[in-house]
């Protein structure tokens, strides 16, 4: 009985982190804070989509934060499609789902942006394009924005969202956290600037690949950061887990996140640190 | 190469899961000899469910880093079934940049269904360990070579099959995520898990075709015997490796996971 348990429990390894948060935008007129359970009046949601009481930042398409996040931005890639590598029944349909919930090509959009006059190569995970999920295109998108900022010498930022793994594409989904990992690290040799950005929710193999591997990490508040899902944890191992064992403000408890911040400072602070790291010369 | 007659899939992933599994005891006893090992990460942790250290394969220094499932059922929950913790992927760090200080080759041996994921995980940065595993083992200047023996569980065993070279047992699997957890996501049915084993191409034959793994090793009753097996490749692959500059093989290394 326990393993047929296990068996029925074991794939929720990588379930999306809160179905309700999802749900709360943009319908109705009043929307609840999945976190603290406020209750907002929805004009009061402003273009950073922010719980005014405990600065939760709501599930975000990649087009939206662009507006506000940066002052130039350049796309790149949005062509790509992926080849559907293991020929998985019904993928195509969920991608055009994605494609128009999301308005992009992929569950990530990247490109070079521009914050006052400093530019640098940006990529944001789109949690309404299959729940930001890791596939090849994704993957492919990321490298290659890793890859352009290398051989133009410029920091990156990335704000991930994700339930993981692109469970459509198998195997080749995995490899994408090695491929990524590596241009990652290519990038990093050359003494540029790597910021992560974690929004909720980050889990899975984005958190166990390129989510971690900033040389600065934020997160935004009460975001759920996390590589097994919660119930995985309390059914599979049996263990009984506090509500905020996966939240940005654990993780920064246990030294895994260096600062938090809300999106109405986030603009701020990366131009800061930008600045900061900027090369003698530039 | 020729392999007995074709099983299916979901045969396959039975063979890589049973209790007659080459054993890491055996597979390190038999392939290695003056196998003296090494523990902990130097961080507080020393993870049972890697058994790593220092060895002789045909006369040279090699480092060995393996996952172990147990054996007795005390063992095996020490080892947490073989799924290691944060911990674990940080000594096995350590020992593979150790390797790297005094220029031996990296073996990897891994049968794991996947990275531990319970409570103590997350505290510990499960998600960070592997990321930074990853990370580091993209440019090790040595040879890293990982055979897949049994179960290849998802990040938990990416974070230790990232070297130059892949090859599997030929019952062993090697996938995303469990053909249960892959059907229950997909399909709410985790009883259909027969049918995710051939959906998701898990098998080293599949592996092979999509270029994932450089080879498949042929498996026998007799566990000496595969593990004579197991030792004629890393003998020749070894032997190739070692041939190469630290930068032929980091080139080398980039292209292998570029192309996907």
């Amino acid at each position: 009985m326990q393993l047929f348990d296990e068996l029925k429990t074991l794939g929720k390894k990588h379930i999306k982190a809160d179905k309700k948060a999802m749900q709360k935008v943009p319908e109705g007129m009043w929307i609840e804070c999945p976190k603290c359970q406020t209750s907002i009046y929805h004009k009061d949601l402003n273009r950073y989509k922010e719980c005014p009481n405990c600065h939760y930042g709501f599930r975000m398409r990649a087009k939206e934060r662009i507006l506000w996040l940066t002052d130039e931005f350049e796309e790149m890639d949005n062509d790509l499609q992926t080849t559907d590598p293991i020929n998985f029944p019904g993928y195509k349909q969920k991608l055009e789902k994605g494609k128009k919930n999301s308005g992009i090509n992929e569950s990530v959009l990247t490109g070079m942006a521009k914050i006052g006059s400093l530019r640098f190569g940006l990529g944001i995970m789109d949690p309404y394009f299959m729940m930001g999920s890791l596939g090849t295109v994704a993957g492919e998108k990321i490298t290659r924005l890793f890859e352009t900022a290398t051989s133009q010498q410029l920091p990156v930022v990335i704000f991930t969202a994700s339930g993981g793994a692109r469970m459509q594409e198998g195997i080749h989904s995995l490899m994408q956290m090695a491929k990524v990992s590596q241009a990652v690290k290519a990038h990093s040799d050359q003494g540029l600037l790597y910021i992560s950005v974690l929004t909720d929710p980050t889990t899975g193999g984005v958190t166990a690949s390129f989510a971690m591997q900033g040389d600065l990490i934020l997160a935004e508040p009460h975001a759920l950061v996390g590589f097994a899902g919660r119930r995985v944890i309390e059914q599979t191992m049996h263990q009984k887990i506090p509500d905020d064992l996966q939240s940005a403000e654990t993780l920064q408890k246990d030294g895994f996140v260096d600062v938090i911040v809300a999106r109405h400072d986030e603009k701020k602070l990366l131009e800061q640190l930008l600045k900061m790291h900027k090369k003698a010369g530039e | 190469m020729k392999l007995k007659k074709e099983k299916t899939a979901a045969e396959i992933v039975a063979l890589s899961r049973a209790p007659e599994k080459i054993t890491t005891d055996a597979l390190i006893h038999y392939i290695f000899s003056n196998f003296i090992e090494m523990h902990g990460d130097r961080q507080g942790h020393d993870d049972p469910a890697i058994v790593a250290g220092i060895g002789l394969f045909r006369k040279r220094p090699v480092t060995i880093i393996a996952t172990d499932k147990g054996q007795t059922p005390a063992e095996r929950v020490a080892k947490n079934f073989g799924c290691p913790t944060p911990g674990g992927y940080r000594k096995a760090l350590r020992l593979a940049k150790q390797a790297e200080k005094f220029k031996r080759p990296v073996i990897a041996l891994v049968n794991t269904s996947g990275a531990y994921p319970g409570k103590s995980a997350e505290e510990q940065g499960q998600g960070e360990a592997i990321a930074r595993n990853l990370l580091e083992f993209s440019n090790l200047k040595v040879p890293f070579i990982t055979v897949i023996f049994g179960e290849g569980g998802s990040g938990g065993a990416l974070a230790l099959a990232c070297g130059d070279e892949v090859w599997m047992l030929e019952n062993s699997m090697y996938s995303v995520l469990s053909p249960e957890g892959f059907a229950s996501i997909l399909w709410k049915d985790s009883k259909r898990s027969d049918e995710a084993c051939e959906v998701m191409q898990l098998t080293p034959r599949a592996l092979l075709k999509h270029d994932v793994i450089e080879g498949i090793i042929p498996e026998h009753k007799s566990k000496r015997q595969t593990a004579a097996e197991i030792a004629k490749i890393l003998e020749a692959r070894l032997t190739a490796l070692e041939k190469l500059t630290p930068e032929q093989l980091i080139s080398r290394r980039h292209a292998r996971y570029r192309k996907f």
